[in-house]
């Protein structure tokens, strides 16, 4: 102890020491810290608050420079360009005032994270932009009615509240309807043969699934009409546009049910089969079941593409202002050719009422989606309280 | 104390009739979707191959459009393509990977879900309504961005114009479909730039990188591959966009205004048989799924390669979306 000098005591609350008491002390960790004063410690968190006022005053600046160069130094106007340029001049000032606060490696930290948020707002502006829009040129001449009458005793001068869109919305959902359980069934078998069986055939089946989901709408209406309409199988008709919706409709609903059924737990199936279940029981009440959630959210997302598309149905479903219920028989309407269809007439009531339709539709799809995140934010498993109550009915649960 | 008699027994797994019939019915729904994509470009082809014999190698040399007197070719519909879904892929590419970045690095992380979600449903909305507000909405303001961009920036050989009409043009087209094409490209990148090693990512941070430093030597060196293939998804979905194109530009076929992309007028191979389906007759439908089997060709072609960069850059994980 006496010819080791003393160096154990670490004393950081700045009480005065002897060498009597020599006991290691624990600092004090409550108070704020003492940064030593050589190297202040670097911040890591972008978003403190000199950032922010950095950041403010830099907008500030950058608007203030912009709006005495746009406006009044050089003969310019119009609000695009008038952001365009507080925009770039923000990110060259803010450039320079990092660059300035610390050195040119900060700066080039603070302009790449500029640019990345820029680029996320630039990808959120048309969304919002979009939904702003048809609501805005929808809603004012939407009545109830819309949903109940046709447009067969409306001439295309009639006030655009005149009339309705029940025979275009019967077609839609007539048409992906049937779309849907053709492609549904065929989808989730596909799916359950790339997840469960596999095998030789699964690497060019999951490949051409892949480019089936690249086909350019049009084609697929240009198949249908080539190999059944031509060939006289069947006539112009809901059905037909129906066909064409499930040939679009097939690798998604495929897709996401295979993505789906991956993420089910090893260890049920091999529970199952150990149990002595075959593979199509364990697959019928094991696998499916706990899927469920997002083999709906397949279903959903795969209504979802198909309700809009509106290229295949110009070959073939040849549309229809009179209300037609039969799928199988005669033109029929759908709601995304009523809108593109009397938006092309160009006539102030008849695109009026296109943007009517575009409303409808977009509500349709707006629900269908928010539908399915819910659905589909839940894990594999979930037993829904309707699930529940059937379950305790049975006596199981 | 092992027995030499003692081999391994052999287990041969007895299918019972139920898992035959189950191999059988989900083998033979998958061999549908083989089926389909032969029977597609099939038909395609014989019911195309009555118009593509008359017209042989002119096909593609003609910009006219009048099957009926003899002369046709979709030279200008395929040039018109082509710039559409170039125009779009320089917009969109930098917006997506600036897009995906923030999604994955900057973005608190609560944010992250609705941030994905906002930019699925974008991808949501059908192309009808995209050509509906491009039409009514996005055109009025390109073209004072059409107009700036020519007087001040003419010199440049695509954006030169002759005549002060910058209505339903190619560029605008161009803008409606970079926006459509945002969240697929968005969506491949998001995935590849997450699975960025992150063991390499703290190494970077503890040498004293900042977050740029990290992103630019690991995360876009890691994702190249997916930027590429997500770029070349797009590139897919933007030569195939239909209605939109459709509702935005006023056909032409003459080449040297197609060359002038600010300019009124365009053409899409796509967009040129929506609109010409209906006042065709037998030899023009002819040429026209003809046309399409080029669309339907080229489509595939840039979609097989884009898959095949993406799942080699992420070891075989499928795409999701």
């Amino acid at each position: 102890m006496s010819d080791v000098p003393t160096v154990g005591i670490i004393d950081l609350t700045g009480e005065p020491t002897t060498d009597d008491d020599a006991i290691s002390v624990i600092p004090d960790r409550s108070g704020p810290r003492d940064a030593d004063p050589e190297e202040p410690r670097r911040l890591v968190s972008a978003w403190d608050s000199e950032n922010v006022i950095a950041t403010g005053l830099a907008g500030a600046s950058s608007l203030a420079f912009t709006w005495l160069v746009y406006e009044r130094l050089t003969p310019l106007s119009g609000i695009v360009g008038f952001l365009l340029s507080w925009w770039a001049t923000f990110v060259v000032i803010s450039f320079l005032v990092a660059w300035e606060r610390r050195d040119v490696l900060a700066a080039r930290d603070h302009l790449a994270r500029t640019l990345a948020v820029t680029a996320a707002l630039v990808v959120l502006v048309p969304l919002i932009a979009i939904m702003v829009g048809v609501i805005g040129k929808g809603y004012h001449s939407l009545r109830l009615h819309f949903l109940t009458q046709d447009q067969s005793s409306v001439g295309p001068l009639d006030s655009a509240t005149k009339g309705g869109a029940s025979h275009a919305i019967v077609g839609t959902l007539e048409q992906v309807g049937i779309a849907t359980l053709i492609s549904v069934p065929l989808g989730f078998a596909t799916a359950v043969f790339l997840n469960e069986i596999g095998g030789p055939l699964s690497k060019p089946v999951r490949m051409l699934v892949d480019a089936m989901s690249a086909i350019p709408s049009i084609v697929a209406g240009l198949f249908i009409y080539a190999a059944l309409i031509q060939s006289g199988y069947i006539r112009q008709s809901g059905l037909a546009a129906a066909l064409s919706l499930s040939v679009l409709m097939l690798p998604t609903v495929t897709r996401t049910a295979e993505v789906v059924l991956r993420v089910v737990p090893g260890g049920l199936r091999e529970a199952s089969l150990a149990l002595g279940a075959p593979e199509w029981r364990t697959t019928w009440r094991v696998i499916l079941p706990t899927a469920r959630a997002g083999l709906t959210t397949a279903i959903i997302l795969g209504v979802a593409r198909t309700v809009g598309e509106t290229a295949p149905l110009i070959l073939t479903t040849l549309g229809n202002t009179g209300f037609n219920g039969n799928p199988f028989h005669g033109a029929q309407a759908a709601l995304p050719l009523y809108i593109f269809q009397l938006f092309r007439q160009d006539l102030p009531n008849s695109v009026t009422r296109s943007w009517n339709g575009a409303l409808v539709l977009i509500t349709l799809v707006l629900v269908l989606f928010i539908i399915a995140r819910i659905i589909g934010g839940r894990g594999p498993g979930h037993i829904s309280r309707f699930r529940r109550w059937r379950l305790a009915r049975k006596g199981l649960a | 104390m092992i027995d030499a008699d003692d081999v391994p027994r052999v287990i041969v797994a007895e299918r019972g009739r139920g898992d035959r019939v189950f191999h059988t019915f989900s083998r033979m729904a998958s061999a549908l979707v083989l089926v389909l994509m032969a029977l597609i470009f099939l038909f395609l082809v014989t019911r195309g191959w009555n118009a593509l014999s008359r017209a042989g190698t002119g096909f593609f040399t003609h910009s006219q459009w009048q099957p009926e007197g003899g002369t046709f070719g979709i030279a200008a519909a395929l040039f018109g393509t082509v710039l559409i879904a170039g125009i779009a892929i320089v917009m969109a590419v930098p917006v997506s990977i600036g897009a995906a970045l923030f999604l994955v690095e900057y973005s608190p992380r609560r944010f992250r879900r609705p941030l994905n979600s906002l930019i699925d449903l974008l991808a949501a909305i059908p192309s009808l309504i995209f050509g509906l507000w491009g039409r009514a909405t996005l055109m009025p303001r390109a073209i004072n961005v059409a107009r700036w961009l020519t007087t001040h920036l003419g010199f440049i050989p695509l954006l030169n114009t002759k005549t002060a009409l910058y209505t339903t043009s190619t560029f605008i087209a161009g803008i409606v479909v970079a926006i459509m094409i945002v969240p697929i490209c968005t969506a491949v990148m998001r995935e590849v730039f997450s699975q960025a090693p992150v063991g390499e990512k703290e190494g970077a941070l503890a040498l004293g990188s900042t977050k740029w430093g990290v992103i630019r030597t690991v995360v876009l060196p890691f994702g190249r591959g997916g930027m590429i293939g997500g770029s070349m998804l797009g590139l897919g979905r933007a030569l195939g966009e239909t209605i939109a194109v459709t509702l935005i530009i006023s056909p032409t076929f003459d080449l040297h205004t197609l060359a002038r992309p600010l300019e009124n007028g365009g053409n899409s191979i796509a967009s040129l048989i929506a609109l010409k389906w209906s006042e065709s007759g037998d030899f023009g439908q002819s040429a026209l799924i003809a046309a399409g089997l080029v669309l339907f060709v080229m489509t595939l072609a840039v979609n097989a390669l884009a898959s095949t960069i993406v799942n080699r850059s992420r070891s075989g994980l499928a795409t999701e979306i």
